[in-house]
């Protein structure tokens, strides 16, 4: 078996290229609106830049980044965001996931049909990005890294 | 037994590619799904997609609105199956700290 070994090139080539990915994951998932992307695949491509410090820095570097024991919670409020909405436009008088009836004043019922895409798509990256890191950390509990 | 599941596998592909030989092409304009109305006369869901969904949710992206708004409750589940395979790989591989 390979054994793990720290490499300065791969490190630093990560440390720099991390961010940039998570920027783009947040572009892919605002700019759903207007061009192809959306909760998930932003999700996915947040949950790369998050896996991408943990095999280049190995587990107990990349703790500092995001904590193993934050996967699950983090997932569980995606989909609590995303039920929150459905349910806040039941309880102001619509149906389930109707978005135009959402409890924000000031807007006509299309906006808040876009606002109420928008609210659902974060709750969906969130849940996904989560999700994805604590299968990667579940499958290596156990295993003598570094 | 192996040429038993070989030849199984190669009629089933054999019947697959037959069937998809029956579907419309993609694209064509006198298949049913196509059509604006269904044979029974309403209106079919495509149409009411392409025309209504920027000035219902204004938002262009037409697929946002279907995968979001029109089809919620579609997208609600999928990230319920998420959850639940992440909740299950956490049940099943996570152990309990040894406090040794």
């Amino acid at each position: 078996m390979l054994r793990y070994k720290s490499n300065l090139i791969i490190l630093m080539v990560s440390r720099v290229v991390s961010p940039f990915i998570m920027l783009f994951a947040l572009y892919v998932i605002f700019h759903g609106h207007y061009s192809p992307g959306g909760g998930f695949q932003g999700g996915t491509i947040m949950a790369a830049s998050l896996l991408l410090m943990r095999l280049a820095a190995g587990r107990e570097i990349a703790q500092l980044q995001f904590k193993t024991i934050l996967g699950t919670p983090l997932g569980s409020i995606g989909v609590l965001i995303y039920f929150g909405t459905g349910f806040a436009a039941m309880l102001s008088g619509g149906e389930f996931l109707n978005y135009s009836f959402l409890p924000f004043a000031g807007f006509t019922a299309a906006e808040l049909r876009s606002l109420g895409i928008l609210m659902v798509e974060i709750g969906v990256g969130l849940a996904v990005m989560a999700i994805l890191v604590a299968i990667y950390d579940d499958l290596l509990e156990g295993y003598p890294h570094d | 037994m192996k040429i038993i599941n070989g030849i199984l596998l190669i009629s089933f592909g054999a019947l697959l590619v037959y069937a998809s030989l029956g579907l419309p092409n993609r694209g064509d304009v006198d298949a049913v799904m196509h059509r604006e109305k269904s044979p029974t006369g309403s209106q079919g869901a495509s149409s009411y997609y392409i025309r209504n969904a920027d000035k219902d949710a204004n938002t262009p992206n037409m697929v946002t609105v279907i995968l979001a708004d029109y089809r919620g409750y579609d997208t609600l589940g999928e990230e319920t199956v998420i959850l639940t395979a992440g909740l299950i790989c956490f049940l099943i591989l996570r152990r309990k700290k040894n406090k040794s």
